[in-house]
């Protein structure tokens, strides 16, 4: 336990890095997921079919293909950046798939008597859709949403394997170098883990409860 | 295409959306050519490393590889849908003492990297392989995903169906083995799969903790041939297994889509319809 003390502003320093990853994939992947997300219901065939191939193409690769692709095929068409860089684009590539079938079926759980009653009373598109559909949309989609983070928060421990030291990074690199405390140091990372993801995954749970009421 | 978002278009929408597919379909085609011009000219289109994949070793090899993927799979998923079966029961026992310490188990083993389980294995034991690893990890996870699964599969019947069980002189644990869990992994078969999905995909981590599976034998292999073709023959071998990857995945995914059908069908045909899904104006299977 000692040894975990003494290295807590090691692992502090690599939570830092992992809450970092998590938050600026998170960002990205919603911009990116959310016009994917779009694209799949707007009414021109060549968009749904781009977004139709995004989402069936990443949600069936594994993440670590994506990371490995970032780290050592993108460099042979000249596409270099920094390692920290190829893991905020992997994660954000793989978890805007996600996003995108959240928003794509949330827009799709709000019955098609709104849009139509909003169009009844002579609404204008962007009316209809501003004050009808997405908030409808948008209580549907939010605990999805926090749930795909939970798991992006989980999905950025990959990022250890190519070169960037975050929190799992850490913990296996202490891990290995003090092998007689080792059990300590994953506890100690897994209790960092577990700050992020129980309150959030018990966010999702009562926002969705309370969303089944309402329904 | 019915979609809530918009009517069925008249000439002059008819017009924009043609207008529209005409600049997407350009925009594609615009973005597809970069990035075949990318490929040429760093030599990788034309480049004579594409023949590896006319060498039956290099497949042999994938193959092998992706052998090693599905063995730990396999292990890994039954071995999860036991101990989620466990978990479930334990979880939705009146007594606490079985019930707490299943449901803390769960919510922690869930709320944890797969990797951090697989390197955890190690840390206890050296002399650990690293298949064994994986499949503890893997096992560990996805058990405690199942659990989640089936508990909200049980819970989703309607309670008749545990008062009859009981009613003609079941116990607690012969409702829940003949008549709640079989009904439970009926209702969540598609989601089952799906998960099954996630714990193959999963099964790549096993590169990072030095599990010789598919993704590992594509470094191999780059390792190997590149001598003799430079290091573009990276590139070749990472698309065939990128392809093998994602086919074996989809091809899971389309037996969970049509097992949703199927299930649909089959609630809707259901004498005991529960309310099932808000289908408001029958738009029926927007997917």
């Amino acid at each position: 336990m000692d040894a975990l003390v003494d290295n807590l502003d090691l692992i502090l320093e690599a939570f830092w890095t992992t809450i970092q990853l998590t938050v600026v994939a998170a960002i990205a992947a919603l911009i990116l997921g959310t016009v994917l997300g779009t694209m799949r219901v707007s009414p021109i065939p060549p968009l749904r079919w781009l977004g139709a191939a995004y989402v069936e193409i990443i949600r069936n690769t594994p993440l670590t293909l994506v990371f490995f692709f970032m780290v050592f095929v993108a460099p042979q068409v000249d596409i270099l950046v920094e390692f920290k860089t190829s893991a905020y684009v992997a994660l954000s590539v793989y978890t805007a798939a996600f996003v995108c079938e959240a928003v794509r079926s949330g827009i799709n759980s709000v019955s098609t008597g709104q849009a139509e009653a909003a169009r009844a009373i002579g609404m204008t598109f962007s009316q209809s859709i501003g004050t009808v559909i997405l908030p409808q949309a948008m209580r549907t989609i939010v605990p999805p949403l926090i749930n795909i983070f939970v798991a992006l928060t989980k999905n950025s421990s990959v990022a250890a394997g190519f070169f960037v030291t975050e929190l799992f990074g850490q913990g296996r690199t202490l891990a290995i170098e003090n092998p007689s405390e080792g059990m300590w140091f994953l506890a100690g990372v897994a209790f960092f883990y577990l700050v992020i993801t129980i309150p959030a995954g018990i966010a999702a749970g009562h926002l969705e409860r309370k969303v089944a009421i309402a329904r | 295409m019915s979609s809530v978002l918009y009517d069925i278009p008249g000439p002059r929408a008819r017009r924009r959306i043609l207008i529209g597919s005409i600049i997407g379909g350009l925009v594609l085609v615009a973005l597809l050519g970069l990035a075949l011009k990318r490929l040429s000219d760093n030599g990788i289109l034309g480049s004579p490393s594409w023949e590896v994949l006319t060498y039956p070793e290099i497949w042999e090899s994938l193959g092998r590889g992706l052998l090693a993927t599905l063995r730990a799979a396999a292990l890994a998923a039954v071995l999860a849908v036991l101990l989620g079966a466990v978990l479930t029961a334990l979880r939705l026992s009146p007594t606490r003492w079985l019930s707490w310490p299943a449901a803390t188990f769960t919510e922690l083993f869930r709320g944890l990297p797969v990797l951090l389980l697989m390197f955890a294995p190690f840390v206890i034991s050296t002399t650990i392989s690293p298949f064994t690893a994986v499949v503890i990890g893997l096992t560990l996870y996805n058990g405690c995903i199942i659990a989640e699964i089936l508990r909200s599969g049980v819970v989703a019947l309607p309670s008749g169906q545990r008062e009859a069980g009981l009613a003609i002189g079941l116990t607690p644990v012969a409702t829940l083995r003949a008549i709640e869990f079989p009904q439970a992994v009926r209702i969540m078969l598609p989601t089952l799969v799906s998960q099954i999905v996630v714990l193959l995909k999963d099964t790549s981590l096993g590169y990072i903790v030095t599990y010789e599976e598919l993704l590992t034998t594509v470094k191999t292999l780059r390792n190997f041939y590149s001598t003799s073709f430079g290091s573009e023959v990276l590139f070749p071998i990472f698309f065939a297994g990128a392809v093998i990857y994602i086919l074996v995945n989809m091809t899971i995914s389309q037996v969970a889509s049509w097992l949703a059908r199927r299930g649909n069908k089959k609630a809707a045909r259901a004498p005991l319809g529960r309310e099932d899904r808000p289908t408001a104006g029958g738009v029926g299977g927007a997917a």
